[in-house]
């Protein structure tokens, strides 16, 4: 379940503002007692302006807490105090101007950031209640569970089977049966099968930009991570290709925790449940996506979604 | 393909909204239609109970407008639809407007019947709200079906009987104010009656609307406030093409 951030946590009242702001979906109000008197009036108010129909579903579960995240690149900070919590089985979009650590913080969740010198990071990411960057995790176990699928399609010079099948023979999976069906499956998943059943052993290069995307996407779900993070997918599609990948999204979204960056905010209201604006590195306001593109309670988020300043 | 028979977007999720709305749109209408028909009923029959519903329910309609109208703002704002589609949510706003006053009007016949409960009017006061009632009551049920098959020809013949409402509107009325000269003393009952026949010919017009945004949403064309004959020659010219 989600709640709001815990008071030691949150040091000052600014604080304890920030988290509610940011806090995406309902609470439990049944699992209150451990919370403090003026946790729970904050969180009752909170309540009240949930979108209805979000409220009326099943509990909502956690997938990633982000809690007081801050990113420097050398000297430069890129991300500032971020804290949040990501939904499972949702869609979570982040939206912002280029540099607004959009894709920064997309990449803190499965650990990309590593590979670059000069970063610091403080603050934590909890996964299952455990901390991605302790020490004591790895992290390809952590990317097998947390996918990414970058702007550009990425498929490795194989046939399109190899591909889907390429994560599985890495750990080992020899099985021709199992393979088969688990190529099959994630190709059905990421709505490709029927272009491509014909034609498995071809080159995945031979495929156009769009079916690429997809190829790498049913890649990513082979291996059956929990989290599906995905950097602007589309924005290297043509339209059509582009409503595919969002119908795509629409659909794993029953079986994957997503979390999508992306410079079309259009796109963000289309495929999301829930928004995250963020501006020059600060999560500016985090909320229902129904809420974010009707009734913003942010002003620099008002000005972003319609185009008053860039 | 869709129920409106227009073929599939590539996003299910949009198809199903736009489904959503539609369906909502026709259920709402289907309420207003089934208290039209219980006011008239109450109305000629004296029945209190039927009247003291038709009275209090308008809020579920009221509540459908609201309901109808924030699916709408949703759609707007994430699915930036063009086309057909933009125009199906434009129509599907401004219908619910107008059926939501139709409702209204039913609401108030409903009060009017019950304070005239106790007086003994004699019944051929009624020939009015009988007459225009059954009419209103038809021209609804066209154009909610016009509305389900998108079908612009019968929106325009629909919005053509308007006029035989308007006709029996004035007829009626002229009948109302001899009773109130033969008889003063009837002239505060009556003017219930004269309020009632006046709201369904208000019903009559709002129906009116919801056949132009008929013709609005399938032919893409806006007819409001010009002559029936004018859209005929419109519409034709569009066909010759």
């Amino acid at each position: 379940m989600l709640h709001p951030i815990d008071s030691q946590q949150a040091g000052n009242t600014e604080d304890v503002q920030q988290s509610l702001d940011i806090e995406p979906a309902e609470e439990d109000l049944s699992n209150e007692s451990a919370m403090t008197d003026k946790q729970q009036s904050h969180s009752l108010n909170f309540s009240g302006l949930r979108d209805n129909k979000l409220s009326q579903t099943e509990e909502v579960r956690e997938a990633l807490r982000v809690e007081k995240l801050n990113l420097f690149y050398a000297n430069d900070q890129a991300l500032k105090d971020i804290s949040m919590s990501i939904p499972e089985k949702q869609v979570t979009a982040f939206i912002g101007p280029s540099g607004c650590g959009k894709s920064t913080l997309l990449r803190c969740f499965n650990r990309m950031n590593d590979l670059i010198d000069t970063v610091r990071i403080e603050g934590s990411i909890t996964m299952h209640g455990k901390n991605i960057y302790d020490k004591s995790v790895n992290v390809a176990d952590l990317r097998r569970n947390i996918g990414m699928v970058f702007q550009r399609p990425n498929p490795f010079p194989k046939s399109i089977y190899e591909n889907v099948a390429y994560g599985l023979r890495l750990q080992g999976i020899k099985s021709r049966r199992t393979l088969d069906e688990v190529v099959e499956r994630s190709l059905r998943a990421a709505a490709l099968w029927d272009e491509v059943k014909d034609r498995l052993n071809e080159s995945a290069m031979g495929l156009s930009g769009g079916q690429q995307q997809r190829l790498v996407i049913a890649r990513a779900v082979a291996i059956e991570p929990e989290v599906l993070l995905l950097d602007e997918p589309a924005s290297a599609l043509d339209p059509i290709s582009t409503l595919k990948i969002e119908e795509l999204i629409f659909q794993l979204k029953s079986d994957y925790t997503i979390v999508i960056v992306t410079h079309n905010m259009q796109q963000a209201a289309r495929v999301s449940d829930q928004t995250a604006f963020m501006y020059m590195g600060d999560l500016i306001e985090f909320g229902n996506t129904r809420d974010i593109f009707t009734n913003p309670k942010k002003k620099q988020t008002e000005d972003y979604i319609t185009g008053r300043y860039g | 393909m869709r129920a409106s028979g227009l073929p599939s977007h590539i996003s299910a999720q949009f198809d199903q909204e736009l489904e959503d709305i539609r369906a909502m749109v026709l259920k709402m209408g289907g309420i207003v239609e089934d208290h039209l028909d219980k006011a008239i009923t109450a109305m000629i029959e004296n029945d209190r109970e039927l009247a003291h519903r038709v009275a209090t329910e308008d809020y579920r309609v009221n509540a459908m407008e609201v309901s109808i109208d924030e699916e709408c703002t949703q759609i707007l704002a994430r699915r930036q639809p063009a086309a057909g589609d933009l125009r199906l949510v434009i129509a599907v706003t401004k219908t619910i407007t107008d059926l939501e006053r139709i409702g209204d009007e039913v609401e108030k016949i409903g009060r009017m019947t019950l304070s005239l409960m106790d007086s003994s009017i004699p019944r051929n006061y009624y020939v009015g709200v009988e007459s225009i009632g059954q009419h209103v009551q038809r021209m609804l049920h066209d154009a909610l079906d016009a509305f389900a098959r998108m079908d612009s020809d019968a929106a325009i013949e629909i919005a053509a009987l308007d006029a035989k409402v308007d006709a029996e509107y004035d007829a009626a009325m002229r009948q109302l104010i001899t009773y109130m000269m033969e008889d003063p003393r009837n002239i505060s009952r009556v003017l219930e009656v004269v309020w009632s026949i006046r709201a369904l010919e208000r019903i009559g017009d709002h129906i009116t609307n919801l056949c132009e945004y008929i013709v609005y949403l399938v032919e893409g064309k806006d007819v409001r406030h010009i002559s029936l004959e004018q859209v005929e020659e419109e519409l034709s010219k569009k066909d010759d093409d």
